[in-house]
């Protein structure tokens, strides 16, 4: 293989929400960085399966990283995406008590909260709980309201940081596992994948649930990672008003419980269960797994429709143990080898305040941390013609006719925005990068009838075959091989209009 | 924004959108707009390249493309107008329509009257929930049916279906002549959803085996599909622990339903039936908003196209009627789904058709049965009745009221003591033949 060597000041592994953040407070200054993912795409790790809350802060112990960078971050959220044109909704959240004896936990919560700094906590009763949400359970009784909760959507911050990131100088690189990691006098000098050789000042770990592994690399594993999965069903948009705010029930020893939550979208969100497994790629839903989700939520919303379901999907928490907390800060015996790994929920939210936090931890290990005049904090949140007006509809489509061809019933998405999407700064090149990016497929059909036409335009944009086109990178590809019955006719129409059967002609 | 104004405007030009619109013409609607997102006109029967449509209707069988083209060359003779590559994006409760294509950008369309004929979406994983991993190689069957047969490309090699719905029969057979492997087909219901001639045509000819009341309990493989583990099922659809087996394959293909096309009824204001997932009709095909009407596969599903081309003439006939102002006076009664049958459609009959027209009941039956009547019943009598050998849920049945059978006095009578025209289907002990009135 031809490997290349390249050479820089920092190199973040992992292109989920935390690295990808950690790379844009980064690319403020006048340093070069590499950000280098294995997937194909960015935010395919846990960040593209979790609940997608910005949780207000109550929930951790005072004093612990999870507290702390909860609070802090969830107080970026409003400028960060208004910064880079990600959806962000303070609808404010609810922890539902559904019996007298879950009254005092509230209680409980609510101190809690108030020691990490949350504002605005209060605990209502029914009335309001009703007058906020319609479709809640005959046995709500009181609830802990807490207003600076919201929604986000992870994988639109996590591609907009990227993107972001990319503009203003880093380097990213896909579908590149990091392998090795050389440590040469006590300092992680070289990063290695299967086709490049970084020469770097500084490592930061971002890895998600490989951390381990990767502090592995530089004789550091000083936590494990166990993964802790989570169960979901989303539901047509058609569903979506049987909740308002994210709906908590009362949390366990292990998790904030099922949740039943509006997405930014518009969908209704459903779950997560939370179940210890063996690998950290069992990304596999379970039939009991998602009994247990839906009966968990319809304590809180009994009228919840299975039919509406649209998908179901899993999320691996990565949980450090020991000490169950982010492990945050150098590694070891490794000064410049920074960790920003165990990064478990509530780390969506706390990602913005983990990046800054790891920008300090690295000028005090010694990086010269200089602004450069040019940084563009502003990255525009890309066209989408569902978001649009009558008239920015039809101003879209005059610029450029291909606004006008709907290629995406459900979600309503252009070929323009899918072409747009193919040709921004951070490499998208497969079915599910589109559906990240537009939307397209993301619907209740699920890509029943956008998918064709999606491969055929990937294909065309990128120049490859259509069966060269992949779901997710890798061996995914979405087609085996050319039909044996490709048209024998010489009508030249075929390539625009399909193949006609046997014996058919063209209209 | 261009605006245009028009008599009738149909969206959807499968068979349903282009009968209506020929229908609504030749009935003296003047201006009829017809308007299809996809690239031709044609709908569904454009990727259904087999034999088997028409056979009722034009005595003849024909592709599905042929068909197609029958109604194209009845709808252009008619004059209709036509619009290709054209998103409806929404329909008002007014009649204004938003739509837009490639040419003319955004359109609004001020029309007399609406014909829904979107057709049906198909039923996804989601739809019945399948545990497991999320890898390249689940399609729906029409997905898959639309890459081959469209697009000339191979979705898998090695194949197990999920439902025995006819676009799954139709698929088994067409990946099979493709140099794939067909599996298996798997149906959780003890009887098969598709047409007995796609069960024999389809499965038994190629020697494709099918399991019925089993499913697919789990998918696995991380980046395609790598098998899939198939259980039998219990009486209440629940897998049977220990009967479970691994099929080695690199593709699911799922036939597991189509479901009416309805968000733009809905965002209009209309009603659904909780049962057929379409629009609540009348006998003229009109929905609960005045001057929108609906046929084809976005009212209830359908298994064959004639009964689609039937019932969109009913609806461009009743669309002409409300634009030309010669609609029944307005008193009704309901239908109802009695013993033995799921539904019935149209919901609501006028009286005054009942007495001047032949009016046509669709429905389907909740299971197989043979040597029965389908029987009309209003107020416990027997209105009208018919004997059929045998029934099926995968075929619709049709029972046609000649008109005057009931008259429209006795229709209000009844509708307004509260009563509906209930159809039932009822054991048959004598042999006897044919529709009669008893
Ligand atoms: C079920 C569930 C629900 C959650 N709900 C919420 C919530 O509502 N709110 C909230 O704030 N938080 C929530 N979280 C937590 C949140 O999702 C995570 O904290 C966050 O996504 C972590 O981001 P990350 O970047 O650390 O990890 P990831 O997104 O997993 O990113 C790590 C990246 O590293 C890459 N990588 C791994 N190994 C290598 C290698 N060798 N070489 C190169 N790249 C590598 C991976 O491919 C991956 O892209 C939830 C988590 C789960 C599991
Ligand atoms: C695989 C398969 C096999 C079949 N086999 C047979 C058979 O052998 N014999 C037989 O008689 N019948 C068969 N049928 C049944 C019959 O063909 C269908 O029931 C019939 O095609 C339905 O017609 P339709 O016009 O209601 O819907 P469709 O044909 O689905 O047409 C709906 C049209 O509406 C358009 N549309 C939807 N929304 C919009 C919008 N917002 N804006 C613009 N356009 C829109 C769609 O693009 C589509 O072209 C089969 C069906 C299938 C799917």
């Amino acid at each position: 293989m031809n490997r290349r060597t390249i050479r820089t000041d920092v190199v973040v592994i992992g292109a989920g929400v935390v690295g990808t953040g950690i790379a844009r407070e980064l690319s403020r200054y006048d340093v070069d960085v590499v950000l280098v993912e294995r997937e194909a795409d960015v935010a395919w790790g846990t960040t593209k399966a979790n609940t997608a809350l910005v949780h207000a802060g109550y929930d951790a112990d005072p004093g612990t990283n999870k507290a702390r960078f909860n609070v802090a971050g969830n107080a970026m959220y409003p400028r960060i995406t208004q910064e880079l044109g990600v959806m962000y909704k303070n609808t404010g959240t609810l922890v539902v008590a559904t019996a007298p004896d879950q009254v005092p936990h509230l209680n409980e919560l609510l101190e809690r909260g108030k020691a990490n700094g949350v504002p605005g906590l209060e605990i209502i009763g029914r009335e309001r709980i009703v007058e906020l949400e319609p479709f809640i359970s005959s046995d709500a009784i009181a609830a802990l309201w807490a207003p600076t909760g919201g929604i986000t959507s992870p994988w639109e911050l996590a591609i907009a940081y990227a993107e972001n990131a990319v503009d203003n100088g880093v380097t990213i690189l896909l579908s590149s596992p990091v392998t090795a990691i050389d440590v040469e006098g006590g300092r992680a000098v070289r990063v290695h994948t299967p086709d490049t050789t970084i020469d770097t000042q500084f490592v930061v770990n971002a890895a998600g649930l490989f951390a381990d592994e990767i502090a592995g690399m530089v004789g550091a594993r000083d936590f494990n990672i166990v993964p802790r999965k989570g169960e979901y069903y989303l539901l047509d948009k058609r569903a979506g008003h049987l909740a308002r705010h994210p709906l908590f029930p009362v949390p366990t020893a292990f998790s904030k419980g099922i949740v039943v939550t509006p997405t930014v979208d518009g969908n209704l969100l459903v779950g997560p269960n939370s179940q210890v497994v063996e690998g950290t790629s069992d990304l596999d839903t379970t039939a009991a797994g998602l009994d247990e989700v839906i009966t968990g939520a319809r304590r809180l919303v009994p009228s919840i429709p299975l039919r509406d379901n649209i998908t179901n999907f899993a999320g691996l928490r990565a949980t450090a143990q020991p000490s169950g907390d982010f492990v945050i800060g150098p590694a070891n015996g490794v000064p410049n080898f920074i960790n920003a790994a165990g990064i478990q929920s509530p780390g969506l939210t706390a990602a913005p305040a983990i990046a800054l936090e790891i920008v300090n931890l690295l000028g005090e290990a010694g990086l010269k941390l200089v602004e450069k005049p040019d940084f563009n904090p502003i990255r525009p949140r890309p066209a989408r013609f569902e978001e649009m007006d009558d008239d920015q509809r039809s101003a879209a489509a005059a610029r450029d006719s291909r606004w006008g061809h709907i290629i995406c019933r459900c979600e309503s998405v252009t070929e323009g925005e899918i072409v747009e999407a193919l040709h921004r700064s951070v490499p998208c090149t497969t079915l599910d990068g589109i559906k990240f990016r537009t939307r397209a497929g993301a619907g209740r059909c699920q890509g029943g009838f956008c998918g064709p036409r999606v491969v055929a335009i990937i294909a065309r944009e990128l120049g490859i075959s259509p069966d060269a086109v992949t779901k997710k990178g890798g061996t995914s590809r979405v087609l085996v091989g050319p039909g044996k019955q490709q048209c024998s006719c010489s009508c030249g129409k075929c390539a625009d209009e399909g193949h006609v059967g046997e014996g058919e002609t063209h209209a | 924004m261009r605006k245009i104004e028009c008599d009738v405007a149909v969206i959807g030009a499968g068979p349903a959108g282009l009968a209506a619109a020929a229908k609504a013409k030749e009935q003296g609607a003047q201006r009829v707009l017809l308007m299809d997102r996809d690239r031709e006109l044609g709908g569904i029967l454009n990727q259904c390249i087999h034999n088997g449509f028409g056979l009722q209707l034009l005595a003849e069988e024909m592709t599905g493309p042929q068909y197609a083209e029958y109604f194209i060359e009845e709808a252009k003779k008619a004059g209709v107008e036509m619009m290709l590559h054209t998103m409806v994006l929404n329909v008002g409760a007014d009649r204004k329509i938003h739509a837009i294509n490639e040419h003319e950008g955004l359109m609004e369309i001020q029309a007399k009257a609406v014909v829904m004929a979107m057709g049906a979406r198909e039923r996804n994983r989601g739809g019945v929930v399948i545990p497991g991993a999320r890898p390249a190689g689940v399609f729906t069957a029409g997905a898959a049916q639309r890459y081959v047969n469209m697009e000339g490309y191979m979705p898998g090699k090695r194949v197990v279906v999920l439902g025995s719905g006819d676009i799954g029969l139709i698929m088994a057979r067409r990946m099979t002549w493709e140099g794939a492997k067909v599996e298996a087909v798997l149906e959780i219901m003890p009887f098969p959803s598709g047409l007995t001639r796609n069960i024999v045509q389809c499965l038994e000819d190629q020697g494709i085996p099918l399991y019925l009341g089993h499913t697919v309990t789990r998918v696995h493989g991380k980046d395609r599909v790598e098998a899939v583990t198939v259980s039998k099922v219990g009486a209440d659809f629940r897998p049977i622990p220990g009967t479970e087996w691994v099929i080695p394959c690199d593709t699911l293909l799922l036939s597991i339903g189509l479901i009416p096309e309805n968000e733009l009824t809905l965002e209009a204001g209309g009603k659904l039936d909780s049962v057929t997932n379409g629009p609540v009709v009348d006998d003229e095909m009109s929905t609960s908003i005045p001057g929108v009407f609906a046929c084809g596969n976005v009212v209830h599903i359908h298994d064959l196209v004639d009964n689609v081309t039937r019932e969109a003439w009913a609806a461009g006939e009743g669309a002409a009627r409300f634009v030309t102002g010669r609609q029944p006076s307005g008193q009704t009664i309901s239908t109802a789904a009695g013993e033995g049958i799921r539904y019935v459609v149209p919901q609501i009959v006028h009286t005054d058709n009942l007495e001047a027209r032949d009016v046509r009941l669709s429905m389907r039956v909740t299971a197989p049965a043979d040597r029965v009547r389908v029987e009309a019943v209003l107020e416990d009598e027997v209105v009208y009745s018919k004997a059929e050998r045998v029934v099926r849920p995968a075929e619709m049945v049709a029972l046609t009221i000649p008109k005057g059978t009931v008259s429209r006095e006795a229709a209000q009578a009844a509708a307004a003591a509260g009563h509906k025209l209930v159809v039932r289907v009822t054991k048959r002990d004598t042999a006897a033949q044919g529709g009669n009135k008893s």
